[in-house]
């Protein structure tokens, strides 16, 4: 029974998928729209892609030209073309005033291990609150859905006083305090109340039957969780995945405060060596276009699931 | 979204890569940063990013590592712009250096706060540097700086000579009168997008290091200096209410843009702007661009006399250092003058003081920079010296905003000064 559902894919129908409505087959299916409302929405969208679209061509233009240009250029379409005194010096640049690689490896670690633990760690909690049904997992899930109201700018002192209370077991025995860590950027982040709430909205979706025939084979709740509901539960951890992603990559507040050596920082840090008294506006732009290509790429290459996510989980990244 | 198999054997690798990657990372920690044990000094600066300042505070380092056995000083840099939440962070968690720079005006706040140390024995030595140079508070020396900076107004010589205007000297400014005429007549020209840009666009402390000047200049302040009780008067007094009314003025007439560039100084090389206010860290670009047309005139005099900030970033000790004799020994040893020059010579800016000046090319007798430092020596006012000046600061940069985009000044001066004495009043006035 475990084995059908496991390799099977018919479990996943009927599942409440937010983002796939039935409006692109009504659509399809209606009457061919009016030109001119057509020709409207279609403007539309060509406006909303240079919106949004035209602050990224900047970026990656702007760091290839020297910054006296840059503000020549300034109101004009120039501004978005390579035009000029075109060169990669601003590349060399950033890799002359800021260690790079460090800061990149650093960021890629912090995001990956969080984004898996995270994944795991609250998937395992949304089980408990939504299979496993014991006295008060109303009043749990309630709780750290209150939570989610508290600014993270609010918990960021008190979190900061107890992370250098804490303990830490490592290679060198009992250490206190876990300031000026790996493990202070990513421990705090990895239980988060909206991912909870998004995997207990999502499992509460699949149905319970399944739960009981695998207890009838002998099944305990961690093979249920394992075997049955996390391979049942892939548009959840996609959205997961990407929503701790993205706020993980763009820490900037939590490293100022709790890392104090550069080996440590992240990438967005960075940004910050380049806001001198004469700010070198060429090299941040080169270096922003360079901390937004993996995210760039990633978004390329997940497209459809992070439209889905935003889509499934009603909120913006 | 079904998972394929490609997607499943992606997650199970990242789950893989993830676990000993977490062991690893979270086994990765740097070294403690407050310092002070076995001989190690450790010493925070504000500026990575900046490799000129950088690599000279690092020489000074080197030197006296190497001149001595029993200390080791370490440096960690930190980016400028985020540095003091570093520091109050650090504060907070008890983590912080044993020596550190600090940005001047905050130096009774951090003093007050139990952050730093005051710096026994160093008397002599610091009273050859400039005054506003040096962070003291209750009659206690907490830090030095290597150097100032000044506020000019940078223009071109032939800018000046095409309107007919008069190039004013230290000893005899534009006056308030001039100023406004000499703006006008560039305005009316239409040359000049802006004819006069003030920056409006910088953040943070700019604010009060810039205009607060302009305001004493008419003979207003930020706070009445006598004890620091109440702003009554000083902020909201007849003259402190005619600055306020001439500020706005500025934007109305059309001869500062309500938000500058986010680059002044590049639009001023640009030849967007005819007279640029702001420090003479511009004076490197600016001379690069126009050579010997630069000129960085004073301020206008707007009433009683032309005034500056002063104060610029300043070395201390940390009050949680566990060797403060050690911490000592380094700031005795890097207060020497050559110290000073190299510094100064390295980021540009006004040697602190005068044998420091002498070895600094453009700094000595008839220099090009001569300037800079009669500037910092007769106009320059420190901001405050009162730990309330973090939150004097706020409340100045809000009601300044507030009166460039139109707030009656009365009303908004009345208000800055209700908060700061009420700030003041609340703490205890800092006693």
């Amino acid at each position: 029974m475990i084995a059908t559902l496991t390799t099977g894919t018919s479990g996943t129908e009927g599942l409440a998928h937010v983002a796939e409505t039935a409006a692109p087959e009504q659509r399809r299916g209606g009457d061919r729209p009016h030109p001119a409302r057509h020709a409207l929405g279609l403007l539309l969208r060509i406006v909303l892609c240079l919106v949004f679209g035209l602050p990224l061509v900047f970026m990656v233009v702007s760091s290839f030209k020297p910054d006296l240009q840059i503000f020549d250029d300034l109101g004009s379409f120039k501004a978005f073309l390579p035009t000029g005194d075109i060169s990669t010096d601003n590349y060399t640049g950033v890799f002359g005033r800021v260690p790079f690689a460090q800061f990149m490896t650093n960021s890629v670690v912090i995001t990956v291990v969080t984004v898996v633990l995270g994944i795991v760690v609250n998937s395992m909690a949304a089980f408990a609150l939504s299979r496993i049904g014991f006295r008060g997992a109303g009043a749990v899930l309630g709780i750290i859905l209150a939570t989610l109201i508290v600014p993270f700018e609010t918990l960021a002192l008190p979190l900061l006083w107890w992370s250098n209370q804490l303990p830490f077991l490592g290679p060198d025995g009992i250490s206190q305090g876990w300031l000026d860590t790996y493990q202070v950027q990513i421990i705090p982040f990895i239980a988060n109340a909206f991912s909870i709430f998004l995997f207990y909205q999502y499992f509460d979706s699949i149905p319970k039957e399944l739960d009981e025939a695998a207890k009838v084979d002998g099944a305990g709740w961690f093979r249920i969780y394992r075997s049955i509901v996390m391979p049942l539960s892939g548009p959840a951890i996609a959205t997961v995945a990407i929503l701790t992603f993205l706020p993980m990559w763009n820490q900037y507040l939590w490293p100022l405060m709790a890392v104090q050596t550069e080996e440590l920082r992240p990438v967005m840090v960075g940004i910050d060596y380049f806001k001198q008294l004469n700010t070198s506006w060429g090299q941040i732009m080169a270096y922003a276009t360079m901390i937004t290509a993996p995210v760039l790429v990633l978004f390329v290459a997940f497209q459809r699931s992070f439209i889905n996510s935003i889509a499934s989980s009603g909120v913006k990244g | 979204m079904k998972l394929t198999p490609t997607t499943k054997r992606v997650a199970v690798g990242l789950l893989a890569a993830a676990l000993p990657l977490s062991m690893a990372a979270c086994t990765k920690g740097g070294s403690s940063s407050s310092g002070g044990a076995g001989g190690e000094l450790t010493m925070w600066t504000h500026n990575a990013g900046n490799k000129a300042e950088l690599a000279a505070i690092t020489k000074i380092v080197d030197d006296y590592n190497a001149s001595q056995q029993k200390y080791k000083v370490k440096i960690q840099a930190f980016p400028q712009d985020s540095y003091n939440q570093s520091v109050v962070a650090a504060a907070a968690s008890k983590k912080l250096p044993c020596i550190l720079d600090i940005d001047g005006p905050n130096v009774p706040n951090w003093a007050w706060a139990g952050y730093l140390a005051p710096l026994d024995g160093l008397d002599a030595t610091l009273s050859k540097y400039l005054p506003t140079v040096l962070g003291k508070w209750d009659n206690k020396t907490y830090s030095y700086g290597y150097y100032d900076v000044a506020l000019v107004m940078v223009t071109r010589k032939t800018i000046l000579d095409k309107y007919g205007i008069r190039v004013p000297t230290t000893d005899s400014p534009w006056t308030k009168d001039e100023f406004d005429a000499a703006l006008t007549k560039i305005k009316a020209s239409g040359d000049f997008q802006n004819p006069l840009d003030i920056a409006t666009s910088f953040t943070g402390e700019w604010w009060p290091y810039a205009y607060s000047p302009m305001l004493q200049s008419f003979g207003g302040d930020l706070i009445n200096r006598d004890g620091y009780k109440t702003a009554e008067g000083s902020l909201n007094g007849p003259k402190a209410v005619e600055w306020a009314t001439w500020f706005r003025s500025l934007v109305t007439d059309g001869l500062v843009p309500l938000k500058s560039g986010a680059d002044p100084a590049k639009d001023f090389i640009n030849g967007k702007s005819a007279i640029l206010y702001n420090g003479t860290w511009t004076a490197v670009d600016t001379r690069k661009a126009f050579g010997k047309d630069t000129l960085f005139l004073p301020p206008p005099d707007l009433g009683t006399g032309p005034k500056i900030g002063g104060g610029s970033w300043q070395w201390g000790i940390s009050q949680n250092c566990a060797d403060q004799a050690g911490a000592l020994d380094y700031m005795k040893f890097a207060a020497q003058d050559k110290y000073v020059a190299s510094v100064a010579r390295d980021t540009n800016n006004i040697p602190a003081t005068d044998a420091a000046a002498a070895q600094v090319k453009g700094y000595e007798k008839g220099g090009e920079n001569e300037i800079f430092l009669d500037y910092a020596k007769k106009f320059a006012v420190l901001r405050p010296v009162t730990p309330g000046y973090p939150f004097i600061a706020t409340e100045f940069t809000k009601t300044a905003q507030d009166i460039l985009n139109g707030a009656d000044p009365k009303q908004a001066l009345d208000q800055a000064v209700k908060n700061i004495d009420a700030n003041q009043k609340s703490n205890g006035y800092f006693q």
